[in-house]
């Protein structure tokens, strides 16, 4: 069903999670073969856009992007090598890009809560392009109950691919942002492993606005019973853009959670989301409950969504499953409704638009990022309106 | 006194790459406090002629003129009309996902008032106008007609009208589809709105059964796009005993 044409939303179905990828996980970049873009995994990526990403021929410039990290006091920032043993530990790269961004970096920054260290503060850290190629590695690791909020936010312009690893140990809490807030012709790849301990719980918001191509690929497993998953998205998808995001949850261990709402606006010509949403519960992952949910608003005609739920139930011991994908569009109808009722246009827009993103941005909980959020949100729209 | 005045309106759509003229030649004056009704038979262009007043972008006036207190209607956009007091109650509310009832009627009255309400007047007269319509107060936090049955739709339609005090209403069909009880709350609804004197009102409608609750100052035979008999009350008797064959043969088409 993907070769659905403009303004069309596609549902696929029928792929299961084992056979998606081409090559099993890797940290060599050498074990994939460089893609052609009809494989499962970049059949819906416009290679070309990649910049080099995926077949060798991007190259780090030495001036790709800028890296500060801002910690509270008690944690711990290293900068370390591809041998630390932490780095990679979280997940192993699944597809060319996440290998090449582990092949190609050259030192990974290690930030480090220890246990029972309860932040009240946001670990801050900011990426920002400065129109170079980049390859990085960032790990986040909480301790035994250690509790923190991290804030990435990408900005500028780049060509990068970079990956993250969040290892949460028993019991911890864990809440990252990662904003996407890229200047119009960036690009931007990786894979965000997280590896869930035991009664830990993991809250993950990607927030993508800008970029000519980004494409994340959150992924999810837990290391021992009891570990909880809340993968939230924003998207904003713009004329040009192309805006991925695949999320994987392995329910490999009895008895946890994972919920996943991911929510998208699209406006203007060849706006294109892509939203992937594989779950797997294996065989011996007993009482576990998920629910996966894609919803995208299409504002005007020329976008194209791309939203493939994916559930695969190996054992029927399980408390529940379930998915749903819908696709709406804010049409003509509903704008002279609002009008009608003495509500300008942009304002109408912006209701509709607001609603729609409001139950996700409000559980962020990190308040100066919420206004700003909702501030490039209405930007959004008055960009488009002018 | 506000006055709407409509004058030899002709209203195209376009379909199937042709133009079609469905009002050919409406005349018609409502005054703030007076009820007109305008039945016709199905494709008279009754619900045209509202959606026409209304600023729907689907239908273009060709010719004719439609003033509210001298001011030109059709040069103003949608929410400019809203805002100078004319109000469409559809036949068909559409939905609006992610808005809840609640943040429309909020954001509707500060746009038609010119100010935001304030809050603890307007939860108090949001809470009284929906308990008179028998509305859930649950019904608040539901998106826009989202998943609402027909009669919760034009409950929140009348509940709109209450709330924004137009000067003229336009009641699209609101009687279609709705049972017996229904219609009477929703009946009372429009009827505590004319009793305050301040709103005239164009009652659009198929069936007689509504004027059983709504008692028109005058009735207005629709057919073939244009008004062809004006009279009372009375006229909706006959067309309750008589039905509309007297005015369709040979002319109006779907």
């Amino acid at each position: 069903m993907g070769s659905a044409t403009t303004g069309a939303i596609a549902v696929a179905a029928e792929s299961t999670v084992a056979t998606r990828m081409s090559a099993p996980p890797s940290f060599d970049v050498a074990d994939f073969p460089v893609p052609h873009g009809r494989e499962e995994e970049w059949r819906f990526t416009p290679l070309e856009r990649l910049r080099g990403l995926h077949d060798g021929t991007a190259v780090a410039t030495g001036e790709g992007v800028k890296v500060d990290i801002q910690a509270p006091e008690g944690v711990t920032v290293e900068t370390v090598g591809r041998d630390d043993p932490r780095v990679g530990r979280a997940g192993t790269p699944v597809d060319r890009v996440a290998a090449q961004a582990y092949s190609s970096f050259e030192k990974a920054s290690v930030v480090t809560v220890p246990k029972e260290t309860v932040l009240t503060e946001p670990i801050r850290i900011a990426v920002h392009g400065q129109g170079g190629v980049a390859y990085g590695h960032q790990v986040v690791e909480l301790g035994a109950f250690a509790e923190a909020v991290v804030v990435i936010d990408h900005t500028g312009d780049a060509v990068l691919a970079a990956n993250v690893d969040y290892i949460l140990g028993d019991g911890a809490k864990l809440t990252v942002v990662s904003v996407q807030d890229w200047e119009g012709k960036a690009v931007h790849a990786g894979q965000h492993n997280a590896l869930i301990g035991r009664d830990a719980t993991f809250k993950s918001f990607l927030v993508t606005f800008g970029g000519d191509l980004v494409r994340l690929h959150p992924r999810v497993t837990y290391a021992g019973t009891g570990g909880e998953a809340e993968l939230y998205g924003l998207y904003f998808t713009d004329a040009g853009q192309h805006q991925e995001h695949r999320l994987f949850v392995d329910h490999n261990t009895p008895h946890c959670k994972s919920n996943v709402l991911y929510k998208g606006a699209l406006q203007g010509e060849d706006a294109h989301a892509v939203w992937i949403g594989d779950v797997l519960i294996e065989a011996a992952a007993e009482g576990t409950d998920t629910y996966e949910m894609n919803r995208n608003l299409v504002l005007t005609d020329g976008a194209r969504v791309d939203s493939v739920p994916n559930l695969e139930i190996e054992t029927g011991e399980i408390v529940g499953a379930g998915h749903a994908s819908a696709t709406g569009r804010f049409d003509d109808e509903q704008l002279f409704y609002l009008m009608a009722r003495g509500i300008p246009e942009k304002e109408a827009r912006r209701l509709v638009v607001r609603g729609f993103f409001a139950e996700l941005v409000q559980q962020i909980g990190v308040a100066d990022l919420e206004e700003r959020l909702i501030a490039r949100i209405d930007e959004e729209l008055e960009a488009a309106v002018a | 006194m506000a006055t709407l005045e409509i004058r030899d309106l002709h209203v195209t759509v376009e379909a199937d790459n042709t133009t079609k003229e469905i009002l050919k030649g409406v005349d018609l004056t409502v005054k703030q406090g007076e009820t007109h009704a305008i039945m016709g038979p199905n494709g008279s262009g009754k619900s045209t002629l509202a959606y026409a007043l209304a600023g729907h972008p689907k239908y273009t006036v060709s010719s004719g003129t439609v003033t509210l207190d001298g001011e030109n209607v059709l040069e103003m956009s949608v929410d400019e009309r809203a805002r100078a007091g004319l109000f469409l109650a559809m036949q068909y509310p559409v939905e609006v996902p992610g808005v809840s009832v609640s943040n429309f009627l909020r954001t509707s009255a500060t746009a038609i008032r010119g100010e935001a309400p304030k809050l603890r007047h307007w939860v108090k007269e949001v809470k009284e106008a929906m308990e008179r319509l028998h509305m859930d107060p649950s019904f608040a936090e539901r998106n826009v007609n989202e998943g609402f049955s027909g009669g919760e739709k034009k409950r929140h339609e009348i509940l709109q009208l209450e709330l924004l005090k137009p000067k003229i209403a336009i009641l699209d069909e609101t009687d279609s589809g709705l049972d017996v009880d229904a219609l009477r709350v929703v009946s009372e609804g429009v009827n505590r709105v004319r009793e305050s004197g301040n709103v005239g009102t164009l009652l659009i409608t198929h069936y007689t059964r509504i004027l059983r609750y709504i008692k028109p100052d005058h009735v207005h035979v629709f057919a073939d796009g244009r008004i062809v008999e004006s009279g009372g009350a009375e006229l909706a008797d006959k067309l309750e005993n008589e039905g509309y064959e007297a005015y369709v043969k040979g002319g109006a088409s779907a």
